[in-house]
């Protein structure tokens, strides 16, 4: 079983709600990232996503757009987010760790990037432009060599849409909760509540519920119908505003608070 | 369109490999959306006609050919003709599209329009027709481009437009359309988003060609009248390329006619300063929704460019231009700002003409060419649109005082 698979269902049994923290890689430098990795698996992260900084993030904010500029000035890279990769491995070998990007730096890299991710030890790749019809062939490349392509699903999908990412993706679903960039606020809880139960008994996958969850409160909230909450935008502003040796501790203070707002909210209305 | 043995893109948008749709999931159905309704428009009698109606009477379509004898006399060689989309209202050819998809997005539903703009061109044509539509208008323009627009800043908001200030990355085109992309897909249900070029994804790269396809068709109409016969070349200044695809794509088809692409060249090829990703031959990548050829360093992220004119001065470029690249259907070249400046004061002094910095270097590499080939051969270019917005640019490049 794969690490994403053994995670979600360590969850299940538990009947637990995930937390899935997001830093972008280089951030604001490789050694404070692998701390950063570090401190996210000592306060309770199930699963990690890792930005791979672009040039041109046009689906995020203006906070993840901010984390992109400074790993890039720090030089990072593709190539560097794999050796973060391979350099977190050696210490864990439990957390998933999921790549979340855009397609060019992927396209870049070129046709070894599917056999380096997975010996660097990689579980999953979520390229935000990459929509199915566009990426049937990589898909099945990551699929062939055990790493999950993870896809998006939005307010705004249809079912047909549901079916086609059941059918490519793999790992689970990341459904963007609302309408706009990441770090965006407003969350439409009833909908989400509404809307949640349907999509994950159409995609026969765990659902995580990313964008505009910016506290432990509305963590808790969206606990208690998805199967992992992700928090991106919020731990960023968290390491923009600490000085690099504190960054990893103020990060922990607050995902430690989300952690315990998950799991102490209900979860009575999920899915066994 | 009569027998066109060109079919592309294809229904999901690409031009050979290139194009494409590659966004994020929450703008899919948008994009569906947008295709279903401007298929269903195309096949509407009454959308042409009004479309036409308002080029006809509100642009001053069709925009006049000009033979330039000065200059060519000057030059010693080949014949050279002007399609003039300088004398359009709001001053170039950005408001042919414009008007296409605004009525779209009146047919859609949609009260608010957003834009990005790079010159300010067609953040005007843009903010010109919201007006006239009663729309809500709100562009967003690099600081770097707004610094060395000023004018078409102030025309933007005279207009009733809200022109948004874009910092991040390099502060030009690229970092506006990034912008206006994160303001569409926050505000997807009432908003429609009037890209400017043929770039993008499906089905902008297409639908922009069809609005400009205007000015190709004149010219095929115009030519034989006033010059006797169809030009030899066709030459056309390449940042996205729309004014490019629109005199081009209904030459396509037409034997014995070159297409030219002019790419900025910058500080020079050499330099690294350019934005000039077809000459340069740059790697083939993914940004803003379509894969095209793009300026990028070894990682994959996007290089900062360099042109004099700011309606060039993008890394990437229409994937349909691509494609006419490697099918051989059309060349690219590339000149520099000292050449298109050089081209710029010739217009200006031989033929009282002042032209934009972006169809200057249409017209320089037409001063490059022209003297190479015999005097009844003929060359056409688009001069895209009027360089009353460059004239700081060119003051201080030329150092003369205002």
């Amino acid at each position: 079983m794969s690490r994403i698979d053994a995670t979600f269902e360590r969850l299940r049994t538990r009947k637990r709600c995930g937390l899935i923290p997001f830093i972008t890689a280089g951030d604001p430098d490789a050694a404070t990232t692998l701390a950063l990795l570090r401190a996210l698996v000592l306060s309770g992260a199930d699963l990690i996503e890792l930005g791979v900084p672009f040039s041109d993030p046009m689906a995020d904010g203006p906070t993840i757009q901010r984390a992109s500029e400074r790993a890039l000035r720090q030089g990072m890279s593709l190539r560097g987010v794999l050796e973060l990769v391979r350099a977190f491995r050696q210490e864990n070998q439990h957390t998933p760790l999921v790549l979340m990007g855009y397609a060019n730096p992927i396209e870049a890299y070129g046709k070894a990037f599917v056999d380096d991710a997975r010996g660097a030890g990689v579980d999953g790749v979520l390229t935000v432009d990459y929509p199915p019809e566009e990426c049937a062939d990589f898909a099945a490349a990551l699929k062939s060599a055990g790493i999950d392509p993870i896809f998006l699903l939005a307010p705004t999908s249809t079912e047909q849409r549901y079916a086609q990412v059941a059918a490519m993706g793999g790992g689970y679903i990341y459904y963007v909760s609302m309408k706009g960039v990441t770090g965006s606020a407003l969350l439409d809880f009833e909908q989400l509540g509404q809307r949640l139960p349907a999509i994950r008994a159409a995609v026969g996958m765990p659902v995580c519920v990313g964008f505009g969850i910016r506290d432990a409160a509305s963590a808790a909230k969206v606990a208690a119908f998805a199967d992992a909450v992700v928090v991106g935008s919020r731990l960023i502003e968290e390491i923009e505003a600490s000085p690099r040796d504190q960054a990893p501790a103020k990060v922990a203070k607050l995902m430690n608070e989300i952690r315990m707002a998950i799991d102490n909210a209900s979860v009575a209305g999920r899915a066994p | 369109m009569p027998e066109m043995v060109y079919q592309l893109p294809d229904a999901r948008g690409h031009f050979g490999p290139y194009g494409g749709s590659f966004v994020a999931e929450t703008l899919v159905p948008a994009l569906a959306e947008l295709s279903a309704a401007y298929q269903q428009a195309q096949a509407d009698p009454a959308f042409r006609a009004e479309f036409n109606y308002d080029l006809k009477h509100y642009v001053g379509r069709p925009s006049p050919i000009y033979h330039a004898q000065r200059w060519s006399a000057l030059l010693g060689g080949a014949q050279i003709y002007l399609k003039r989309e300088d004398l359009n209202h709001t001053g170039a050819h950005k408001v042919n599209n414009c008007i296409g998809q605004a009525m779209l997005a009146r047919r859609m539903g949609k009260p608010r329009v957003i834009a990005e703009t790079g010159a300010g061109q067609h953040g005007v044509a843009t903010a010109t027709v919201a007006a006239r539509y009663g729309m809500e208008c709100v562009v967003y323009m690099g600081a770097e481009d707004i610094k060395r627009q000023s004018a078409n800043v102030f025309r933007m908001k005279l207009l009733g437009a809200t022109v948004v200030p874009v910092d991040s990355g390099s502060k030009t085109l690229k970092d506006a359309l990034n912008e206006a992309m994160r303001d569409w897909v926050t505000n997807i249900a009432d908003t429609f988003y009037i890209i400017g070029t043929v770039a993008g994804p499906h089905p902008y790269p297409m639908m922009v060609r069809d609005f400009q396809a205007v000015i190709g068709e004149e010219c095929k109409l115009q030519m034989p009248e006033v010059a006797g016969r169809q030009p030899d070349v066709v030459i056309a200044c390449v940042g996205g390329g729309s004014n490019a695809m629109g005199i081009f794509y209904p030459y396509l088809d037409v034997e014995g006619v070159e297409l030219i692409g002019v790419e900025a060249a910058g500080l020079g090829l050499a330099t690294g300063r350019h934005a000039a990703p077809l000459t340069a031959n740059s790697r083939v990548g993914v940004l803003h929704g379509n894969r095209t050829y793009l300026m990028q360093d070894e990682n994959g992220q996007i290089v900062e460019t360099h042109s004099i004119s700011a309606g060039l001065d993008y890394p990437g470029v229409g994937p349909e231009h691509a494609w006419l690249k490697d099918s051989g259907r059309a060349r690219y070249v590339a000149v520099t700002d000292d050449e298109a400046l050089a081209a710029f004061h010739a217009l200006c002094r031989l033929e009282g003409i002042i032209p934009a910095l972006e169809s200057a270097h249409a017209l320089a590499y037409a001063a490059q060419l022209a003297p190479t080939l015999a005097r009844d051969q003929i060359l056409l270019v688009n001069v895209s649109g009027r360089g009353d917005k460059d004239i700081h640019t060119v003051a201080e490049k030329s150092a003369i005082e205002l």
